[in-house]
């Protein structure tokens, strides 16, 4: 149960201003969505609330504890991040790759113990990659590389959970388990925190909803007070219709 | 399969280099039985076969594998840090430093007063390379740390040259030129005493990188959010690299392509791992740099040939099969 909150955040690249005085906060047990335009911000975001960024100005807390004061080695293990479009650069089998997540939780010396070979067989099965499991990483499509990364990061169980675009390339019932598998860690009482352009796919399982435009939080709040058409239409700048009926919200783009 | 092969990796390359050693006290210009050895070593008498192995054989056998081992094992620590199956221990300027060190000290004539002056030269030239190149990129991530290497090598590079080319007299351009070409021939156990305390200390800090370079497979903010201090293990490749190779290459020369070549050996049994990658690399390094000095010692020929000359004749080929292997695998 870990609640992260952002207060005050500027972030610089270089002399450019990323994030700018940025205030939110991320509860146990909810789903967050961070949704914005391209280059918004969100990202940056992400990475300064995994406290793998330091920010220029403002705090980042780990309940009420300054995030530069965690040890590293308890952050990685409370916390998973998941970077967008991620990549495995030797042809380390799907296996190994799911196992990496565990890397904060070795002993000092030698390897894995066996004791934790259950939770990365339950990693791999979560996310429908029992047969997958010898496959060199290099050799997956974007879509089954997304699913292995998923698992990567949620082997070791993290009390928070951050992840940027975890969708991208993944075919619709995919993305859908995706989602689904993020919303029940969400349920256990894990803090997610996920950017996301699929807006359908926001309405489904948000709990709360972060609109980030230039830098700056526009709106944030429960899920249905900011995704509304006045909202996104000035988020994104095209007008939006909201339709919300019994088989859930629908959001559709009419520029 | 897999897992067969990397549990027998490690003991068939111990295996291996134990017969190569064997055989490398044993072969040379004279041969000795193994009976010869083991009765000049049980006897304190001197004889001439007992200084053959201690003074001649041992130091070199030693050397081999020391040098070996540690290119092994650099090339394996930075193909892990920059996730680039075309690394190699001269990549940041720690070679070429010692290389042009030893130049420096050839030229001016010091090896002349002082045996040692060459690899003396050598490790600091290897230190201050590295040393420069790590100040050029301080903060500033890992391909400024390559581009900062290959800035520092090309200006050892030009500094040999020059020496070359206004070398006093024919015989000190051709004294530089056979030491640049590597060489196990003549080292004694001064070579090792001066070479082994680096090489040892160096292999120590680049075995600590093991477990980030695994998690670094997936790229440097993964590792970062997996606890891994980057910029630690960064430091620690290459302190260990300027320490281990610059002395390897401060006694013996530049030999090239150990490093690059001894990895991808071991790496398909491996599964890939980077971080389980070190140990037999530096095995592997040691067995090439071995099977080279014996194949030096051994083939016909009126003039020795250079380790480094031959290990480049077989490495360069292999070179240019791995670059068309990784555009086919796309690995």
């Amino acid at each position: 149960m870990s609640r992260l909150a952002l207060d005050d955040v500027t972030v610089r690249r270089g002399r450019r201003v990323v994030l700018d005085r940025v205030s939110v906060g991320f509860a146990p047990g909810r789903l967050t969505v961070v949704i914005g335009p391209n280059g918004a911000g969100k990202s940056t975001l992400l990475n300064v609330a995994a406290g793998l960024l330091p920010a220029a100005a403002g705090t980042v807390s780990l309940d009420d504890r300054p995030l530069t004061r965690v040890p590293r080695a308890e952050l990685a293990k409370r916390r998973a991040y998941l970077p967008q479009s991620p990549r495995v650069d030797w042809a380390i089998s799907v296996e190994r790759v799911v196992a990496l997540g565990l890397t904060a939780h070795l002993p000092a010396f030698g390897g894995l113990p066996a004791t934790w070979q259950p939770r990365i067989d339950a990693a791999l099965a979560r996310f429908d990659l029992g047969v997958l499991r010898d496959r060199p990483a290099t050799e997956l499509s974007g879509g089954e590389l997304a699913r292995v990364m998923l698992a990567r990061a949620t082997v070791g169980t993290p009390d928070i959970l951050i992840v940027d675009e975890p969708t991208a390339g993944l075919d619709p019932r995919h993305a859908l388990d995706a989602a689904r598998h993020l919303r029940a860690l969400a349920d256990e009482g894990c803090t997610v925190v996920v950017a996301l352009h699929d807006l359908d796919l926001v309405a489904r399982i948000a709990d709360d909803v972060v609109a980030v435009h230039d830098g700056r939080v526009s709106a944030s709040g429960a899920a249905d007070t900011v995704l509304t058409e006045a909202v996104l239409g000035d988020l994104y700048g095209v007008a939006v219709r909201v339709r919300r009926d019994d088989e859930g919200v629908a959001i559709r783009f009419i520029g | 399969m897999k897992g067969v092969a990397s549990r027998w990796l490690v003991p068939t390359l111990i295996a291996t280099l134990t017969l190569l050693s064997a055989a490398s006290l044993l072969a040379g210009s004279v041969w000795l039985a193994p009976g010869t050895v083991v009765s000049a070593l049980a006897d304190p008498a001197p004889s001439l076969a007992r200084l053959l192995i201690l003074e001649v054989r041992l130091p070199r056998l030693v050397l081999a594998l020391l040098v070996g081992g540690i290119l092994g094992l650099s090339g394996a620590v930075l193909q892990g840090l920059l996730r680039n199956p075309l690394a190699e221990p001269g990549l940041l300027g720690a070679s070429s430093g010692a290389s042009l060190g030893a130049v420096i000290a050839l030229y001016y004539g010091f090896s002349a007063s002082l045996a040692l002056a060459v690899p003396l030269f050598g490790l600091v030239g290897a230190l201050a390379a590295v040393g420069v190149a790590m100040a050029l990129s301080r903060n500033g991530g890992t391909l400024s740390l390559v581009l900062a290497g290959v800035a520092v090598s090309t200006l050892a590079g030009a500094g040999i040259s020059l020496a070359l080319n206004l070398a006093p007299n024919p015989y000190a351009a051709y004294e530089i030129m056979t030491w640049l070409m590597g060489s196990l021939a003549d080292r004694s156990w001064d070579h090792v005493v001066l070479a082994a305390p680096f090489v040892i200390v160096g292999a120590g800090l680049l075995l600590l990188t093991g477990r980030a370079l695994d998690a670094l497979a997936l790229g440097e903010r993964q590792a970062e959010s997996l606890g891994i201090d980057v910029n630690r293990t960064r430091l620690l490749a290459l302190a260990g690299t300027a320490l281990g190779v610059g002395a390897a290459t401060a006694v013996t020369g530049a030999i090239g392509f150990v490093g690059l070549i001894a990895p991808h050996l071991v790496r398909p049994l491996l599964g890939h791992r980077p971080g389980a990658a070190l140990v037999p690399s530096a095995l592997a390094g040691a067995a090439i740099v071995l099977v080279a000095d014996l194949a030096t010692r051994l083939l016909p020929g009126q003039t020795e040939l250079r380790l480094g000359v031959l290990v480049s004749a077989v490495g360069a080929p292999f070179f240019l099969w791995l670059v068309l292997h990784v555009r086919r695998t796309g690995a």
